[in-house]
């Protein structure tokens, strides 16, 4: 075989052989989520999503696990989002490039990649133990928070670095203090961004077991908190509970799918929603 | 007045923004302050269970045994003081728990409220040279004549050197964290051999063959995969997965490091994909195009040129991926089956360190030697992502010099 041919043929099987192995990825994903779905779908009925669990959690629905989980994502939500986005505004616009910015960047990154459980740990030693507030959602919505923050500081970061420089100038120029540049100019414009990015990691925070299974959910409690210093259910820890260690586990396997569904939902919905806001915002930039 | 006023408003939000900034500062330097002070209080904990000793004959030379040593004579693998280098004239072992007293001592000779049990206990030991008393220390002070080992604080060497996990054994729990090193280590390692060529083949594919259209699908595949949680991993894992690796191999359980292996490949996938793919997008059009005008193909420029020129991007990629790996929980806690022994192969169950934790930590009582060990887990943790995180630092800054 002349080299002209060898080299065609290499890359043909190269190419196809890449083309291959993405087909599998996609089809891996399309696996699971269809296997979820379809099981998941038969479970799902108004009872199901509005019941207290009954019989060892063999039957009725879920209604307590899923105000759990909206109470503790909306906890974090609420402490990690003002300040992840002050903080990705400050590394952003303020910060020069010294070291303390290059510290705390790194510190920023490495609290990205803290593993899961180890926040759990941290969570519960200092949340639960010494500062007293015991097994409950603030505790928990606190734990997540920490876990959603590097998140949130690096999509406004991200955000805002896709600002073109000009427009700051421009404002400047135009006598506006840097305040005003930023809340006027540099903010309504890195919008969309950062907005889609909170709303993906609102998705992540709601599926979180690890940090939340010392420091704010319940095994099993059929009622629904009074309180932030109440404890309750989760939908993620659930899940875990009536997949591997519940009373009994063949027969909780349809309201396990049930649960399965309904957090792959949620995670799927936002993302629907991140994406049709990104191509809203888009064509909107476009037709001005 | 305006101006005065204007400043001030300027100054605040600076000084807002900049506290912002070192929260995540503070809160690293608060996880490390916390993790580290309660785990080092292992260390100050005693080798046998709280509140016990363990006691001999008053002529028993024995001065000190290891934590595993305890475990086998209580055990019954080691039989003979000779096995511990001991001589002592009856050299059987012989076992005292409280259990047994009635076995040596006529039980109604034991008072009502137990006021005489270290006498009866020292009795049994006097005329039992070769035996070994494991005793609630209260029993062991007044009125006891034979010999209370001290056999020292839990330290280092048979932490991180111990071959047994096992933390509430009785007398001594076995606190080695040899076997889930290596769980946690095989597992991360069959996920990383699993996922590097997808994730390579993906980010190739996506970077520098997809049309726009098939980008546009790829792209929230990725994305979504990232979002799934990972219970629901370990749910598919374990439903899925681990009952098909049962069949294929034709084992008794399913729940193996394999399955391990395999569920941490797919979450692993979307890290690696993102990173490299950047990266391979960052080759500057010129070196390609100047690949492609001096008469190589596409293939060629990309196996010459793109890779070569983006490798350190790709090999952050691959390390951040290794670190997801190794940090994840719920989905190999649900699948791996969790035994704490040194994993031979990739078809026996396995345990990690996040599992271990996730695992025990309910059942630990707050401030006691298990509990402080699974901190410890925690520490060990915390230091394998931060050098993840250094060695990818170094990686991308010297991409950075390399463009520059």
């Amino acid at each position: 075989m002349d080299y002209n041919k060898r080299k065609k043929l290499n890359q043909a099987s190269a190419f196809w052989i890449f083309r291959i192995m993405s087909l599998a990825v996609i089809a891996i994903l399309f696996w699971i989520l269809g296997f979820i779905i379809v099981n998941g779908f038969q479970a799902i009925s108004w009872d199901f999503l509005t019941k207290m669990p009954e019989d060892g959690m063999t039957k009725g629905g879920i209604y307590p696990a899923i105000i759990g989980t909206l109470c503790l994502t909306a906890g974090s939500i609420i402490f990690a989002f003002p300040i992840g986005v002050l903080s990705g505004i400050y590394l952003n616009e303020y910060a020069g490039k010294g070291w303390i910015v290059r510290f705390i960047r790194m510190m920023t990154n490495n609290l990205g990649s803290i593993p899961s459980i180890v926040f759990g740990l941290f969570g519960m030693s200092l949340f639960v133990n010494t500062l007293g507030f015991g097994d409950s959602i603030i505790a928990g919505s606190l734990t997540l928070g920490l876990l959603a923050l590097p998140v949130v500081i690096r999509t406004t970061e991200e955000a805002l670095k896709q600002i073109d420089n000009s427009y700051r100038t421009g404002s400047l120029a135009l006598g506006a203090t840097k305040l005003q540049t930023i809340v006027k100019v540099v903010l309504p414009m890195a919008f969309p961004n950062i907005i889609t990015g909170l709303i993906l990691s609102v998705g992540r925070v709601s599926g979180e077991t690890a940090p939340i299974m010392f420091t704010a959910v319940a095994y099993f409690l059929p009622m629904l908190p009074s309180s932030i210093f109440d404890q309750v259910m989760a939908l993620p820890y659930h899940l875990y509970v009536i997949s591997t260690s519940g009373t009994d586990i063949e027969a909780s396997r349809t309201m396990a799918y049930g649960t399965a569904f309904v957090l792959i939902m949620i995670v799927l919905i936002l993302n629907l929603i991140a994406n049709a806001l990104r191509r809203y915002f888009s064509n909107k930039v476009k037709t001005n | 007045m305006f101006r005065g006023k204007k400043y001030f408003i300027e100054a605040l939000w600076e000084g807002l923004l900049k506290i912002s900034g070192s929260v995540t500062s503070i809160i690293i330097i608060l996880i490390v302050l916390f993790l580290f002070s309660e785990g080092m209080g292992i260390f100050k904990k005693k080798v046998v269970e709280d509140g016990y000793v363990i006691a001999v004959n008053k002529n028993n030379p024995v001065k000190d045994l290891s934590p595993e040593q305890i475990k086998n004579i209580f055990d019954v693998k080691i039989v003979s003081w000779k096995e511990l280098g001991v001589n002592i004239n009856e050299d059987e072992i012989s076992l005292l728990r409280l259990d047994d007293i009635p076995n040596y001592f006529p039980e109604d000779q034991i008072a009502e409220d137990m006021s005489n049990l270290p006498q009866i206990i020292s009795q049994i030991l006097k005329e039992h040279p070769g035996m070994i008393a494991f005793i609630p220390e209260d029993f062991a002070k007044k009125g006891f004549s034979e010999k209370v080992l001290d056999l020292g604080n839990i330290n280092l060497k048979e932490f991180f050197g111990g071959k047994e996990w096992f933390p509430t054994a009785q007398p001594a729990p076995q606190f080695g964290v040899i076997p889930i090193v290596m769980g946690t280590l095989w597992v991360s390692l069959g996920a990383i051999l699993i996922a590097l060529p997808f994730g390579i083949a993906v980010s190739i594919y996506s970077a520098e063959l997809a049309s726009k259209k098939v980008h546009k699908i790829l792209k929230p595949v990725i994305e979504l995969l990232a979002g799934i949680p990972s219970v629901v991993y370990g749910f598919f894992g374990l439903i899925v997965i681990v009952p098909l690796i049962q069949k294929v191999f034709n084992l008794d359980v399913g729940e193996t490091g394999l399955a391990g292996s395999i569920v941490l490949a797919i979450m692993a996938l979307p890290t690696i994909i993102t990173i490299a793919e950047d990266a391979l997008r960052s080759t500057p059009r010129a070196m390609k195009e100047a690949s492609l005008a001096l008469g190589a193909n596409k293939w060629q420029t990309i196996l010459k040129v793109t890779i070569p020129y983006s490798i350190s991007g790709i090999t952050a990629g691959v390390v951040l991926g290794i670190g997801r790996a190794i940090g994840e929980t719920m989905a190999v806690l649900m699948v791996t089956g969790n035994a704490a022994v040194i994993p031979h192969t990739l078809l026996e169950p396995v345990r990690t360190i996040p599992a271990t934790i996730a695992a025990e930590l309910g059942e630990a009582p707050k401030g006691g030697a298990h509990y402080e060990a699974l901190f410890v887990l925690g520490c060990i943790l915390f230091i394998i992502t931060l050098i993840i995180n250094l060695v990818v630092e170094y990686i991308s800054s010297k991409n950075k010099n390399k463009v520059a």
